[in-house]
Protein backbone atom coordinates (compact mmCIF):
# COMPACT_ATOMS: atom_id res chain seq x y z
CA UNK A 1 0.00 0.00 0.00
CA UNK A 2 1.32 3.51 -0.88
CA UNK A 3 -0.19 6.14 1.47
CA UNK A 4 0.98 9.57 0.78
CA UNK A 5 2.95 9.85 3.69
CA UNK A 6 4.65 6.42 2.82
CA UNK A 7 5.55 8.32 -0.68
CA UNK A 8 6.54 11.41 1.50
CA UNK A 9 9.33 9.66 3.15
CA UNK A 10 10.15 7.83 0.38
CA UNK A 11 11.08 11.04 -1.29
CA UNK A 12 12.78 12.08 1.80
CA UNK A 13 15.20 9.25 2.18
CA UNK A 14 15.82 9.70 -1.71
CA UNK A 15 17.06 13.18 -1.25
CA UNK A 16 19.09 12.37 2.44
CA UNK A 17 20.57 9.49 0.20
CA UNK A 18 21.39 11.86 -2.67
CA UNK A 19 23.41 14.57 -0.46
CA UNK A 20 24.86 11.33 1.16
CA UNK A 21 26.39 10.22 -1.75
CA UNK A 22 27.33 13.38 -3.25
CA UNK A 23 29.58 14.34 0.15
CA UNK A 24 27.57 15.56 2.82
CA UNK A 25 27.66 12.41 5.09
CA UNK A 26 26.20 13.57 8.37
CA UNK A 27 23.11 12.82 6.98
CA UNK A 28 23.41 9.24 7.42
CA UNK A 29 22.57 9.89 10.84
CA UNK A 30 19.25 11.18 9.76
CA UNK A 31 18.59 8.32 7.62
CA UNK A 32 19.13 5.57 9.97
CA UNK A 33 17.37 7.11 12.76
CA UNK A 34 14.00 5.58 12.17
CA UNK A 35 14.99 2.09 11.32
CA UNK A 36 17.38 1.70 14.42
CA UNK A 37 14.50 -0.01 16.40
CA UNK A 38 13.54 -2.21 13.17
CA UNK A 39 17.05 -3.01 12.77
CA UNK A 40 18.01 -4.16 16.31
CA UNK A 41 14.75 -6.41 16.60
CA UNK A 42 16.00 -8.34 13.01
CA UNK A 43 19.19 -8.79 14.28
CA UNK A 44 17.81 -10.13 17.29
CA UNK A 45 15.35 -12.59 15.64
CA UNK A 46 18.00 -14.26 14.67
CA UNK A 47 21.05 -14.00 17.41
CA UNK A 48 18.85 -14.04 20.25
CA UNK A 49 21.34 -12.42 22.46
CA UNK A 50 21.44 -8.79 23.54
CA UNK A 51 24.92 -7.87 23.30
CA UNK A 52 25.20 -9.49 19.68
CA UNK A 53 22.26 -8.12 18.33
CA UNK A 54 23.99 -5.05 19.17
CA UNK A 55 26.79 -5.65 17.23
CA UNK A 56 25.28 -7.23 14.80
CA UNK A 57 23.06 -4.08 14.19
CA UNK A 58 25.94 -1.82 13.93
CA UNK A 59 28.05 -3.80 11.72
CA UNK A 60 24.87 -3.60 9.66
CA UNK A 61 24.31 -0.58 9.53
CA UNK A 62 27.59 0.39 8.99
CA UNK A 63 27.43 -2.20 6.10
CA UNK A 64 24.75 -0.16 4.46
CA UNK A 65 26.22 3.16 4.65
CA UNK A 66 29.51 1.80 2.80
CA UNK A 67 27.33 0.19 0.05
CA UNK A 68 25.01 2.99 -0.33
CA UNK A 69 25.94 3.55 -3.56
CA UNK A 70 24.36 0.03 -4.55
CA UNK A 71 21.01 0.94 -2.96
CA UNK A 72 18.52 0.96 -6.07
CA UNK A 73 15.18 3.09 -5.38
CA UNK A 74 13.01 0.26 -6.83
CA UNK A 75 12.99 -1.32 -3.27
CA UNK A 76 12.14 0.38 0.19
CA UNK A 77 15.22 1.54 1.78
CA UNK A 78 13.70 0.11 4.78
CA UNK A 79 13.52 -3.59 2.80
CA UNK A 80 17.62 -2.98 1.98
CA UNK A 81 18.26 -2.00 5.06
CA UNK A 82 16.72 -5.80 6.59
CA UNK A 83 18.00 -7.85 4.03
CA UNK A 84 21.46 -6.58 4.91
CA UNK A 85 20.79 -7.26 8.93
CA UNK A 86 19.93 -10.57 8.37
CA UNK A 87 22.91 -11.19 5.97
CA UNK A 88 24.99 -9.64 8.65
CA UNK A 89 23.52 -11.95 11.27
CA UNK A 90 23.36 -15.27 8.95
CA UNK A 91 27.17 -14.47 8.02
CA UNK A 92 27.29 -14.40 12.09
CA UNK A 93 25.84 -17.71 12.92
CA UNK A 94 27.35 -19.32 9.75
CA UNK A 95 31.15 -18.63 11.36
CA UNK A 96 29.78 -19.90 14.44
CA UNK A 97 28.15 -23.10 12.81
CA UNK A 98 24.59 -22.68 14.52
CA UNK A 99 22.99 -22.79 11.53
CA UNK A 100 23.23 -26.08 10.68
CA UNK A 101 21.80 -27.04 13.79
CA UNK A 102 18.51 -24.64 13.92
CA UNK A 103 17.96 -25.81 10.23
CA UNK A 104 17.64 -28.99 11.41
CA UNK A 105 15.15 -28.19 13.99
CA UNK A 106 13.00 -26.84 11.51
CA UNK A 107 12.34 -29.84 9.77
CA UNK A 108 8.85 -31.09 9.16
CA UNK A 109 7.35 -27.90 10.99
CA UNK A 110 6.01 -26.62 7.61
CA UNK A 111 3.69 -29.64 7.47
CA UNK A 112 3.04 -30.62 11.00
CA UNK A 113 -0.34 -30.98 12.74
CA UNK A 114 -1.17 -28.16 14.96
CA UNK A 115 -3.92 -28.12 17.51
CA UNK A 116 -3.85 -24.49 19.27
CA UNK A 117 -4.98 -23.81 23.13
CA UNK A 118 -8.63 -23.75 23.24
CA UNK A 119 -9.13 -22.15 26.22
CA UNK A 120 -12.70 -20.54 26.04
CA UNK A 121 -11.99 -18.80 29.26
CA UNK A 122 -9.46 -16.32 27.88
CA UNK A 123 -9.39 -14.36 25.36
CA UNK A 124 -7.97 -11.26 25.65
CA UNK A 125 -5.40 -9.29 27.77
CA UNK A 126 -5.06 -5.46 27.95
CA UNK A 127 -2.51 -3.75 26.28
CA UNK A 128 -2.42 -2.42 29.75
CA UNK A 129 -0.92 -5.80 31.23
CA UNK A 130 2.45 -4.67 29.60
CA UNK A 131 3.17 -2.27 31.85
CA UNK A 132 4.23 -5.49 34.10
CA UNK A 133 7.79 -7.60 33.63
CA UNK A 134 5.79 -10.69 34.13
CA UNK A 135 3.79 -10.43 31.15
CA UNK A 136 6.63 -8.53 28.69
CA UNK A 137 9.19 -11.68 29.76
CA UNK A 138 6.64 -14.09 28.91
CA UNK A 139 6.05 -12.84 25.11
CA UNK A 140 9.29 -12.17 24.81
CA UNK A 141 10.71 -15.50 25.88
CA UNK A 142 7.67 -16.84 23.53
CA UNK A 143 8.69 -15.58 20.15
CA UNK A 144 12.59 -16.53 21.57
CA UNK A 145 11.49 -19.60 21.68
CA UNK A 146 10.49 -20.26 18.03
CA UNK A 147 12.41 -22.12 15.51
CA UNK A 148 14.31 -19.46 13.30
CA UNK A 149 12.63 -19.37 10.63
CA UNK A 150 9.26 -19.04 11.96
CA UNK A 151 10.92 -15.93 14.73
CA UNK A 152 12.34 -14.28 11.01
CA UNK A 153 8.83 -13.64 9.78
CA UNK A 154 7.10 -12.86 13.13
CA UNK A 155 9.57 -10.34 13.94
CA UNK A 156 9.27 -8.88 10.16
CA UNK A 157 5.50 -9.20 10.03
CA UNK A 158 3.94 -9.17 12.99
CA UNK A 159 6.57 -6.89 15.25
CA UNK A 160 8.17 -4.72 12.59
CA UNK A 161 4.77 -4.58 10.72
CA UNK A 162 6.50 -4.95 6.99
CA UNK A 163 3.62 -6.30 4.57
CA UNK A 164 3.93 -9.78 3.88
CA UNK A 165 5.44 -8.90 0.45
CA UNK A 166 8.51 -6.49 1.81
CA UNK A 167 8.77 -10.12 4.41
CA UNK A 168 9.36 -12.18 1.14
CA UNK A 169 11.56 -10.07 -0.51
CA UNK A 170 13.62 -9.15 2.88
CA UNK A 171 14.27 -12.89 3.53
CA UNK A 172 14.45 -14.08 -0.27
CA UNK A 173 11.62 -16.37 0.27
CA UNK A 174 7.87 -17.40 -1.61
CA UNK A 175 5.47 -15.21 -0.27
CA UNK A 176 3.41 -18.46 -0.11
CA UNK A 177 6.26 -19.54 2.35
CA UNK A 178 6.02 -16.65 4.17
CA UNK A 179 2.24 -16.85 4.87
CA UNK A 180 2.59 -20.58 5.83
CA UNK A 181 5.48 -20.00 7.88
CA UNK A 182 3.34 -16.59 9.77
CA UNK A 183 0.35 -19.32 10.46
CA UNK A 184 2.31 -21.89 12.27
CA UNK A 185 4.09 -19.45 14.08
CA UNK A 186 0.87 -17.55 15.50
CA UNK A 187 -0.56 -20.68 16.62
CA UNK A 188 2.21 -21.87 18.28
CA UNK A 189 2.32 -18.62 19.95
CA UNK A 190 -1.05 -19.36 20.70
CA UNK A 191 -0.79 -22.27 22.29
CA UNK A 192 2.27 -21.58 24.20
CA UNK A 193 1.08 -17.82 25.59
CA UNK A 194 -2.59 -19.06 25.73
CA UNK A 195 -2.65 -21.15 29.14
CA UNK A 196 0.35 -18.90 30.31
CA UNK A 197 -0.97 -15.67 30.15
CA UNK A 198 -4.52 -17.25 31.59
CA UNK A 199 -2.21 -18.18 34.70
CA UNK A 200 -0.71 -14.66 34.55
CA UNK A 201 -4.06 -12.88 35.04
CA UNK A 202 -6.26 -15.19 37.33
CA UNK A 203 -3.20 -15.27 40.17
CA UNK A 204 -3.02 -11.20 39.70
CA UNK A 205 -6.80 -11.11 39.84
CA UNK A 206 -6.89 -13.18 43.03
CA UNK A 207 -4.07 -11.65 44.64
CA UNK A 208 -6.08 -8.17 43.85
CA UNK A 209 -9.32 -9.09 45.81
CA UNK A 210 -6.85 -10.29 48.51
CA UNK A 211 -4.86 -7.02 48.91
CA UNK A 212 -8.35 -5.26 48.65
CA UNK A 213 -9.59 -7.10 51.36
CA UNK A 214 -7.93 -6.64 54.94
CA UNK A 215 -9.18 -9.77 56.64
CA UNK A 216 -7.17 -11.91 54.38
CA UNK B 1 -19.65 -25.96 3.36
CA UNK B 2 -19.79 -26.99 6.89
CA UNK B 3 -16.42 -26.47 8.32
CA UNK B 4 -14.79 -28.63 11.05
CA UNK B 5 -12.58 -26.85 13.85
CA UNK B 6 -9.50 -27.99 12.41
CA UNK B 7 -10.55 -26.33 8.90
CA UNK B 8 -11.06 -23.60 10.93
CA UNK B 9 -7.47 -23.38 12.78
CA UNK B 10 -5.91 -23.69 9.13
CA UNK B 11 -7.68 -20.37 8.27
CA UNK B 12 -7.21 -18.25 11.08
CA UNK B 13 -4.14 -16.65 9.99
CA UNK B 14 -5.60 -15.54 6.84
CA UNK B 15 -8.81 -14.71 8.40
CA UNK B 16 -6.65 -12.04 10.51
CA UNK B 17 -4.68 -10.43 7.25
CA UNK B 18 -8.19 -10.15 5.77
CA UNK B 19 -6.77 -12.62 3.11
CA UNK B 20 -9.53 -15.27 2.79
CA UNK B 21 -11.29 -15.71 -0.25
CA UNK B 22 -14.50 -14.50 0.39
CA UNK B 23 -16.54 -17.93 -0.34
CA UNK B 24 -13.77 -19.11 2.29
CA UNK B 25 -14.43 -16.25 5.22
CA UNK B 26 -18.28 -17.19 4.91
CA UNK B 27 -17.98 -20.61 5.52
CA UNK B 28 -15.31 -19.45 8.25
CA UNK B 29 -17.29 -16.41 9.74
CA UNK B 30 -20.60 -19.25 9.78
CA UNK B 31 -18.76 -21.64 12.22
CA UNK B 32 -16.99 -19.33 13.85
CA UNK B 33 -20.63 -17.81 14.96
CA UNK B 34 -21.69 -20.57 17.26
CA UNK B 35 -18.69 -22.30 18.17
CA UNK B 36 -17.38 -21.20 20.98
CA UNK B 37 -13.75 -22.61 21.12
CA UNK B 38 -13.04 -21.38 17.70
CA UNK B 39 -13.90 -18.19 18.26
CA UNK B 40 -11.91 -17.72 21.38
CA UNK B 41 -9.14 -19.30 19.56
CA UNK B 42 -9.21 -16.27 16.70
CA UNK B 43 -9.55 -14.11 19.70
CA UNK B 44 -6.51 -15.40 21.61
CA UNK B 45 -4.07 -15.35 18.53
CA UNK B 46 -5.42 -11.87 17.48
CA UNK B 47 -4.74 -10.26 21.19
CA UNK B 48 -1.44 -12.00 21.27
CA UNK B 49 -0.20 -10.59 17.79
CA UNK B 50 -1.58 -7.43 19.25
CA UNK B 51 0.96 -7.60 22.40
CA UNK B 52 3.94 -8.73 20.94
CA UNK B 53 3.56 -6.05 18.48
CA UNK B 54 4.38 -3.46 21.51
CA UNK B 55 7.67 -1.81 21.20
CA UNK B 56 7.56 -2.87 25.25
CA UNK B 57 8.36 -6.09 25.12
CA UNK B 58 11.50 -5.85 23.12
CA UNK B 59 13.16 -2.82 24.29
CA UNK B 60 16.14 -1.45 22.67
CA UNK B 61 18.78 -2.07 25.39
CA UNK B 62 20.12 1.15 27.21
CA UNK B 63 22.16 3.63 25.21
CA UNK B 64 21.71 1.66 22.02
CA UNK B 65 21.38 4.48 19.72
CA UNK B 66 23.91 6.53 21.76
CA UNK B 67 26.74 3.79 21.10
CA UNK B 68 25.67 3.30 17.48
CA UNK B 69 25.74 7.11 16.71
CA UNK B 70 29.05 7.53 18.19
CA UNK B 71 30.14 4.64 15.83
CA UNK B 72 28.89 6.21 13.14
CA UNK B 73 30.95 9.17 13.42
CA UNK B 74 34.30 8.04 13.58
CA UNK B 75 33.15 5.90 10.46
CA UNK B 76 31.67 8.99 8.91
CA UNK B 77 34.42 11.31 9.77
CA UNK B 78 37.18 8.78 7.75
CA UNK B 79 35.07 7.10 5.16
CA UNK B 80 32.68 7.93 2.04
CA UNK B 81 30.48 5.20 0.98
CA UNK B 82 32.01 3.61 -1.63
CA UNK B 83 31.70 4.16 -5.53
CA UNK B 84 28.74 2.32 -6.86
Amino acid sequence: MTTPAAVSRQERESALIAAILDGDREKFHDLIRPYERQVYLTALSLVKNETEAEDVAQEAILRAYRKLASFRGDAKFSTWLIAITLNEARTRLRDEKRVLLDSLDNQNLENGDYTPAALTDWREVPLEALERLEIRALLGQAVAALPAAFREVVVLRDMEELSVNETAEALGISIALVKVRLHRARLLLQKRLAPQLRIELKSRKKSGILQRLPWF
Amino acid sequence: MVLKCRHVWDHISDYIEGTLDPAVRADVEKHLAHCEICSAVLDSTRNVIILIADDRVFELPVDFSKRLHARLDMVLATESPEPG
